[in-house]
């Protein structure tokens, strides 16, 4: 894991408490599930129907039968369910998932979403994205703060086409940690190192500096 | 009378160039593969499929595509599939995404006589446009459509004679759902028993959904990611 990812990943376990039931999204929120303090009773929800999400299995243990949202195969923890698609949705939408992390590729400074297609590339489609960020008790949001070109991701408003409007409550970048309120977006923590003027540098959104404000 | 039926070609013979299908499956888990490879060798075209995913380039649902025996596909996710992307850009295949929870509960409200349901699922996005909505409570919604098919492809893991049917572990994801959506379901297996030998309480599809049911044999089950993790 590069560093970047490293400290995401790290700052992001920390929105897991015990006992919640959590959907961590493809990609680099999988990995979060690595990194859940041993002790703590979290259940893993996978979309295509499983509540208790295990580790990968032991070489020769995999089955086909068993995958989870991103078709890795996996196993289960003691305690899981198994159950069809529109129950694995009822949960979500019915806002039974505690907490949704999900990856993004771009957040407004409404908690607007854009992390599923981009114009004029091919489309894959938004599979359950669209309905975790409105049914999720908590959605955060984890993403580099800047893409390739050094352009920031934390805009004024989302160019590309939405996944939700309004629907983010936390966004990590590899800087900074930011809450959508209804007072808009404020920014509560900075990683070691980063300075304020550096975050206002980067990042296109207007925000306000919260009270609670914290350099980690 | 038995539901059971011995050859896969006779069970989808009355599959008609233009039918729409619901087809069971997440990815390559749990996806009615015999049914599909009989599809294929009918030629049957110009299908109209809802399924989650749309198989990869020589798996599953993505030997359709090859055919070109695929007109529509309503899906929400086709990331894995060259095939598809070319049709699609070619302006061969039509396409509709629908978020995956939006597509289940169509299939669902489908199969259990709703016309149509409200979902927070999608305001304000891309798949907002052109459909209605409504509010409640302060809150917008959208107004989504249930979803039937001529026919419904599923895959279960065991079937008794009288189209009871049992899932396994997640290879059941979009498959209760679809079977009670076709008009004529088709219920492929790994194992089929006489009535009587599952226990009520194990019956995950009631038999009323399924018209057909067929022994699988010599499944692939192919892993898309393959992930380990050391002893």
């Amino acid at each position: 894991m590069t560093e970047t990812r490293n400290t995401i990943v790290k700052r992001a376990v920390e929105e897991i408490q015990d006992g919640m039931n959590v959907n961590l999204g493809i990609g680099m929120p999988t990995l979060v599930a690595n990194e859940i303090p041993d002790g703590m009773t979290v259940l893993l929800q996978s979309e295509n129907g499983l509540l208790g999400i295990g580790p990968y299995p032991v070489e020769g243990q995999e089955d086909a039968d068993l995958i989870n949202a991103g078709k890795e195969t996996i196993t289960t923890v003691p305690g899981s369910s198994f159950f069809d698609s529109a129950e694995s949705f009822a949960m979500i939408r019915g806002g039974h998932i505690d907490l949704a992390i999900l990856g993004g590729m771009e957040v407004s400074e409404q908690g607007d979403l854009a992390n599923w297609m981009i114009p004029g590339k091919v489309v894959k489609g938004m599979g359950g994205a669209m309905d975790l960020v409105v049914g999720a008790k908590r959605v955060v949001v984890i993403m580099d703060h800047v893409n390739k070109h050094g352009e920031s991701k934390v805009k004024s408003t989302c160019s590309l086409p939405l996944t939700g409007l309004g629907v983010v409550d936390r966004l990590i970048t590899d800087l900074a940690v930011f809450d959508f309120t209804d007072d808009g977006m404020v920014l509560v923590e900075t990683f070691a190192g980063v300075t304020i003027d550096e975050v206002k540098e980067k990042t296109e959104a207007s925000f306000t500096i919260s009270s609670d404000f914290k350099t980690r | 009378m038995s539901k059971v039926m011995n050859s896969f070609m006779e069970a989808i013979s009355d599959i008609q160039d233009g039918a729409t299908l619901i087809v069971g499956g997440f990815g390559l888990c749990g996806i009615p593969e015999k049914s599909i490879e009989a599809l294929c060798d009918s030629g049957v075209k110009n299908l109209t499929v809802a399924s989650n995913n749309c198989g990869v380039d020589d798996a599953g649902l993505g030997k359709l595509l090859v055919n070109k025996q695929i007109k529509k596909m309503i899906a929400s996710y086709v990331g894995e599939n060259k095939m598809f992307e070319k049709q699609f850009l070619n302006g061969e295949l039509e396409v509709e995404l629908s978020p995956q929870g939006t597509l289940a509960e169509r299939i669902r409200a489908g199969g259990a006589g709703i016309p149509g349901f409200y979902t927070a699922t999608g305001v304000g996005t891309p798949i907002a446009e052109g459909k209605e909505t409504k509010e409640f409570n302060g809150k917008t919604y959208l107004l989504e459509q249930g979803i039937v098919g001529d026919f419904a492809l599923v895959k279960a893991w065991k079937a008794d004679t009288l189209g009871n049917l049992v899932y396994r572990k997640t290879a059941m994801n979009f498959n209760p759902l679809a079977a009670t959506a076709g008009k004529i379901t088709i219920a492929e297996v790994e194992e089929i028993v006489e009535a009587g030998e599952l226990t009520p309480e194990e019956i995950d599809t009631p038999g009323i959904y399924v018209q057909r049911v067929l022994l699988g044999t010599d499944y692939e089950k192919r892993i898309e990611r393959l992930t380990v993790r050391k002893a």
